[in-house]
């Protein structure tokens, strides 16, 4: 077994190199983990820090918390050597306020007890003037001496000597070079120390143990800083990766002979090796994780949802695969499955060589939207926003049913003579039309038109109108829900449009300020039109009288109308913190509030259709029983609510499964139940009542058994006695019972630690997961307070649904 | 990890004529093979039977040509006057032709003299033809009639003296042996009916008729005279169904290709020009002089134009076997089966299969680039062939350059030949609506970075005076082209009622694109 462990908001999660499956993750930090080493001692345990002031160990094969140490400090990095046994290199801020960004890296005692958690208060200060990059510490040869970096001085502190030799660089060369040190790596079994640098140079320092008689070599391949370098075990390799997304393999002491592996991903965050060599493994700064063999050939992806900079595009639902699409790699637009929390696939836009290089100003997908039907879907990107020649490319792609994915259809070079601000297809299924607007004052409409002179199967698109009022510039546009009216803001004026006759039907205005946003209400409510100005008033117009039906002073960044149902959400931002309204266009008075929902403001919002519509008789929550509403934070987190019922299905996940129990009859049960009939029989007399909930349990296990995927479950012969043992009548003494612990297997032992954790701290586990919102997205977790009803769920959520049929199987 | 993407070469619209299924069909001709007569040749038909040998009337002779030859294999220069409208019968073995004389003969076509003489008309007769019967030979005549004659006995059967004018144009009905029509310089057409001994129908034309023109259904007639061509409906009693106004002089012969039955017609101002099935000019055949006649074989196999210079151009179809033979002399080096070898190959039960991946094929200003090679990409882009004949892939890798940020490098450090091809290059694209803006961009750079040096080289220093020419011409067009398009605009606007104010802004996008240019 090989696992990947790689930290994540405040969890760190346990990643299959084989399969690339999450496997678990280690939770129990209350805040961002900063940290993690593997103890030296014990290989199959590893010691993870905090910014909560813990530093905890773990079975990372298990998923269990051994001990909790607690120091009091923030911490920011952890280090650990073999010849420190039972002690840890930490990172902490000197000061307790953050502005002064003085670090210290300190050495503490671990304290051995049998205690869960213990205060660990014996620190000593190593070094203080650290620099806060983690990268910029190593441990040496057999831990006989710690380096570790700040600006332009590199520190070698020996134990044995207890002395620390500094070496300076200056601060420019002669070629203008910034020496700036961004990482460090010390040899395993030679005295050298390899530093890379922010202008892309490598270094490799030897002789260091005489202050004076050091010498160093330079080897330059990166032309951007050098994020994170590393030997491998035997040190005959050093690998080095930064912002090219190159992963460079330099062989350790023949100069310059160096291999490349390209086009990882992302700039490369971190890189690390395997105890044994074998593997290698980058972390990138698009979510990703790439394992790569010695042999460097990439053999593993792990990836997730794909952090892009910032999510230009709106939060969109593929009508097809009801996949959530948004920016993904740079000039990508990726499909991420929000029912399976997986990673679809990057649909390639741009279609470019991208230039992994600082500053480069490069396309980028900056609108993109679908059809109805998900046939179409049209693109903008953009280039050079920046500096004065706007370059962008509107593209239309269609879904190709053989190879089931979109296929470019026409590419539009200068759509607009500036760019372009918003568009939208018509929502009517028999034809499809674009709007686009644009800040040249104009709006234009697409449509797919066969060439009748060329008479190929292939119809492109052209521009059918071009429409313009008093040379405003168009901000929005929307289709009404039968596509009979589109209405197109000009700043201060709503203008109604006939898309069939291109008729200017009437225009609405509701001064003071510009609009923001509009949309048209749907199903009963489809004569209504919302719009939200920037002088904080929220508007309705009915359009049968063409009047304002409503308006009420509310300062709104997103408004969402749900496409299923009539309900509109607005989220609101005032005073620091966003407030929630769900209402129906027809009435003034919200459905739905919640106030004070998180502190930053919203501008991507999508309400996502459900499988199967939800029968939820609550009224507060109603709203949500056709759609789930998902939104994004600046923090770039992804967030949603989901509604009591659900919170109760998952909690008791093993209730459902009872209810569930309709499962197919295959000649595997059949068997089965054959079997259990039998002993039915044969134990009838003597425990009747022990035996009848034990029926729709065990098969509740087997159901569990037959319906997860074979990859994820573990090995056949485990299981086997584990269905031996559910099959088996119960009696109080069972896990106790000496001859199973003997003839338990690994995953076996796993399984009952699992269960004696999770029975203890089932309850209070989970009441803390739900209160706690924690964004995939970024590491970041917001600080959010208890609030009773709003119960923000994670969106990862494990399908360890099997395990607890086992749980429930034990009496 | 993904694997290099090469530049896109982005497909730019070409600013020509487009390119459709009939142009393809029209252009695939041979090069014309030019045959000199001794006088303007007024009269080309082809045989109905095969081998398609066709009778070319000129002067005082008639030369049957074979369908590959060049040298006529039999010619009939009996004749004391010019002779005029030779025809094929039906079956092929029979020719007619008036003269200039008034006398009708007819030929056998293995023999020498006439077999029939048919006298009676008094002026000169331009048009003869055999009925669909093939026993009766009809002509027109300048002396205004138009008759009837009887072949084995040479008689005159009926005389029809209706028109006013010149009879100049004949054309037989091939279904109904008692129908055929007339065109004359009165300006009518007339279908005339033996049966009832007159005219039947009338159609004016507007101008003096040089060729009508049945069709095969003889639903609908084809009428040329003046520079129209007229298309009227028989079955709705001779209405006019589109009157066609593409030749700028006298449209005098037309015809229709036996393939899908498109319009053919010839004209003194030098073009044939074909026309689809809804009458749109599909493709333009360009002579060198004006054309009198012309003439296309079954399945269009050949297209013999006659012209007033006496050149007879005959342009033959180019068959996929020769295109064939082109393509495979071309191809050589390592053959197919080298690429192929092993595919069919069934690997065995025990067999372990290492797949052999798949290499990436780049272009080499690709690899070049891929290696960050950036002087050496653009020379790759701007070496003659690509220049001259893909200046879009040039101007591709030149955007790639600009997106990398690494133009400027690329085109420092040049030495004079290198760049009086950018240079060259410039000149002759950089009005190009298509490639102007990063041209343009180009020339900034280079006088960025080469204003110091530029008076120590007279051939670069011309170069760059062209080039000022060049685009102070430009410019100067442009504004032109603005004031042209001002004073559209004020038309348009006087022209549109007032609902529709919005619709204005919708000018052609050509002008649009130009604009973008200035």
């Amino acid at each position: 077994f090989r696992f990947v462990l790689c930290t994540s908001g405040d969890s760190v999660k346990v990643y299959s190199t084989r399969t690339e499956e999450w496997l678990h993750s280690l939770q129990g930090h209350t805040n961002q983990v900063t940290g993690i080493a593997l103890n030296r001692a014990n290989h199959l345990q590893v010691y993870s820090c905090s910014a909560d002031g813990t530093v905890k160990l773990w079975d990372f094969i298990d998923g269990i918390l051994i001990k909790t140490f607690i120091i009091g400090y923030p911490l920011f990095a952890i280090y650990v050597s073999e010849k420190h046994d039972g002690i840890v290199f930490l990172h902490i801020a000197m000061d307790t306020d953050s502005k002064n960004e003085c670090f210290q890296l300190v050495a503490v005692h671990l304290p051995k007890s049998a205690e869960q958690e213990v205060e660990a208060k014996e620190l000593s200060a190593v070094s203080s003037r650290i620099s806060p990059n983690p990268s910029c510490t190593a441990f040496g040869r057999e831990g006989q001496y710690i380096a570790f970096a700040r600006h332009l001085q590199l520190n070698v502190y020996f134990f044995r000597k207890q002395k620390t030799y500094s070496f300076s660089l200056k601060a420019t060369d002669k070629k203008g070079a910034k020496n700036a040190f961004t990482c460090i790596a010390c040899h395993p079994a030679d005295d050298c120390i390899a530093t890379g640098h922010e202008d892309g140079k490598i270094r490799l320092w030897r002789n260091f143990i005489h202050t004076k008689e050091y010498t160093y070599s330079t080897q330059h391949w990166h032309h951007n800083a050098v994020n994170t370098l590393c030997f491998t075990p035997e040190g005959t390799n050093l690998l080095s990766g930064g912002i090219e997304s190159v992963l460079v393999q330099w062989q350790y002491g023949a100069g310059n002979r160096k291999e490349f592996l390209p086009r990882l991903g992302g700039s490369i965050l971190h890189v690390s090796t395997s105890s044994d060599g074998q593997l290698f493994c980058t972390s990138h700064s698009d979510n990703k994780i790439t394992v790569i063999e010695s042999s460097f050939k990439v053999c593993g992806v792990i990836q997730g949802l794909v952090k892009g900079d910032a999510v230009l595009t709106d939060l969109m639902i593929d009508p097809r695969s009801k996949a959530l699409v948004l920016n993904g790699k740079p000039g990508h637009l990726q499909f991420y499955s929000l029912m399976r929390d997986k990673h679809l696939y990057n649909l390639d836009i741009v279609q470019q060589e991208y230039i992994y290089e600082a500053g480069l100003d490069q396309f980028e997908v900056v609108k993109a939207a679908f059809d109805i039907n998900g046939y179409w879907l049209a693109t903008v990107e953009e280039r050079g926003q920046k500096s004065s020649d706007l370059e962008f490319v509107l593209k239309l792609w269609a879904y190709d049913e053989r190879t089931q994915s979109f296929v470019l259809n026409t590419t539009i070079t200068a759509a607009h003579t500036d760019r372009i601000i918003s568009m939208c297809f018509s929502s009517s299924e028999e034809t499809t039309m674009l709007v686009t607007t644009a800040e040249d004052g104009q709006f234009k409409a697409w449509c797919q038109g066969a060439d009748a002179d060329t008479q190929q199967d292939q119809s492109f698109w052209s521009c059918e109108f071009v429409g313009s009022y008093h040379n405003l510039k168009p901000t929005n546009c929307s289709f009404s829900a039968d596509s009979s009216l589109l209405a197109v803001n000009f700043q201060e004026v709503i203008t109604i449009w006939s898309p069939d006759t291109w008729e200017l039907l009437t225009t609405l205005c509701q001064p003071p300020g510009v609009v923001r946003d509009l949309c048209f209400g749907r199903l009963s409510c489809s004569k209504y039109l919302i719009a939200t100005t920037t002088r904080n008033l929220l508007c309705c117009w009915n359009l049968l009288t063409c009047a304002l039906e409503w308006s009420t002073s509310v300062e709104v960044s997103k408004l969402q109308p749900d496409p299923l149902s009539e309900n509109v959400a607005a989220f609101s931002y005032q005073s620091k913190h966003t407030d929630l309204f769900v209402f129906k266009p027809s009435e003034p008075r919200p459905l739905f509030t919640h106030k004070n929902m998180c502190s930053e403001k919203i501008h991507r919002a999508v309400f996502v259709p459900r499988e199967e519509p939800l029968n939820n008789c609550d009224e507060s929550s109603q709203w949500l029983n056709r759609s789930q509403l998902y939104f994004l934070t600046q923090n770039m987190d992804l967030l949603t609510f989901s509604t009591a019922t659900e919170e109760d299905r998952m909690l008791s996940s093993s209730k459902r499964l009872v209810i569930d129990d309709s499962v197919a009859v295959t000649p595997f049960y059949l068997l089965l139940g054959k079997h259990r009939q039998q002993q039915q029989k044969l134990n009838t007399p003597s425990h009747p009542a022990a035996d009848k909930p034990q029926q729709p349990q065990g098969s509740v296990t087997i159901t569990e058994l037959l319906h997860t995927p074979a990859h994820v479950l573990p090995a056949a012969s485990v299981l086997c006695s584990m269905l031996v043992s559910s099959l088996l009548i119960s009696n109080t003494g069972v896990r106790k019972d000496p001859l199973r612990e003997m003839e338990s297997s690994e995953q076996e032992m796993n399984s009952e630690k699992e269960e004696e954790h999770s029975e203890e701290e089932m309850e209070a586990c989970d009441s803390q997961q739900e209160l706690r919102a924690q964004g995939s997205v970024d590491e970041v977790t917001p600080k959010l307070s208890k609030a009773q009803e709003r119960e923000l769920k994670r969106i990862r959520k494990t399908d360890f649904s099997w395990m607890t049929g086992l749980i429930d199987s034990k009496p | 990890m993904a694997s290099f993407k090469p530049t896109k070469v982005p497909f730019l619209p070409k600013l020509g004529e487009k390119v459709t299924e009939e142009t393809l069909y029209w252009k695939n001709y041979k090069s014309p093979v030019q045959i000199k007569e001794f006088g303007a040749i007024t009269k080309i038909d082809f045989s109905p039977l095969p081998p398609h040998n066709y009778a070319v009337t000129a002067s005082t002779r008639i030369h049957i040509y074979g369908p590959h030859s060049q040298e006529p294999i039999r010619s009939f220069t009996r004749f004391r006057d010019t002779a005029y409208g030779g025809r094929f019968r039906g079956d092929g073995k029979l020719l007619v032709a008036g003269s200039e004389e008034g006398l009708i003969r007819l030929f056998d076509i293995s023999g020498r003299v006439a077999l029939r003489q048919f006298k009676g008309h008094t002026k000169a007769v331009h048009m003869t033809s055999f009925l669909s019967d093939g026993f009766r030979v009809v002509s027109g005549s300048d002396d205004l009639s138009c008759r009837v004659w009887d072949v084995p006995s040479a008689v005159e059967l009926s005389s029809l003296t209706e028109h006013t004018d010149y009879i100049r144009a004949l054309a037989p009905s091939k279904l109904n042996p008692d129908l055929f029509v007339t065109g004359s310089y009165d300006h009518t057409v007339k279908v005339f009916d033996m049966r009832s001994g007159s005219s039947v129908m009338t159609m004016q034309h507007g101008h003096p008729v040089e060729c009508v023109l049945l069709y095969p259904s003889e639903a609908l007639l084809v009428s040329t005279g003046g520079r129209y061509v007229k298309v009227w409906d028989l079955l709705k009693g001779g209405q006019e169904l589109v009157s066609l106004k593409n030749h700028h002089k006298t449209v005098t012969c037309a015809c229709l290709s036996s393939v899908g039955n498109k319009l053919l017609t010839g004209s003194l101002d030098r073009h044939v020009k074909v026309y689809n099935s809804s009458y749109k000019v599909v493709h333009n055949f360009d002579c060198d002089a004006s054309i009198l006649s012309m003439a296309i074989a079954p399945d269009d196999e050949a297209l013999a134009v006659g012209m007033t210079n006496g050149v007879l151009s005959v342009r033959h179809r180019r068959h996929k076997k020769d295109k064939e033979t082109l393509t495979s002399r071309r191809r050589r080096g390592p053959s197919y089966q080298v690429f192929v070898k092993g595919k069919n190959f069934v690997p065995r039960q025990d067999d372990f299969l290492v797949s052999k991946p798949v290499k990436q094929y780049l272009r080499k200003y690709d690899k070049q680039l891929k290696s960050f090679e950036v002087s050496k990409a653009l020379d790759t882009a701007l070496q003659t062939w690509t220049r001259t004949s893909k200046p879009d892939v040039t101007v591709a890798v030149i955007i790639e350059l600009k997106r990398r940020g690494t133009l400027k490098n690329a085109l420092a450090g040049r030495n004079e030949e290198s760049l009086t091809k950018i240079l060259n290059f410039l000149l002759k694209h950089i009005f190009d609506p298509r490639f102007s803006r990063p041209l343009l961009m180009v020339g900034d750079i280079v006088l960025d970075l080469y204003q110091q040096v530029f008076h120590q080289s007279p051939v670069v220093e011309r170069l760059l005076q062209r080039l000022m020419e060049v685009l102070g011409r430009e410019a100067e067009l442009q504004q032109e082209l603005l004031q042209v398009l001002g004073i559209l605009d004020t038309l348009f606007t006087s022209l549109t009622p007032r609902k529709e104010v919005a619709a204005l802004a919708a000018s052609p996008v050509a002008q649009e694109s130009q604009l973008q240019a200035a």
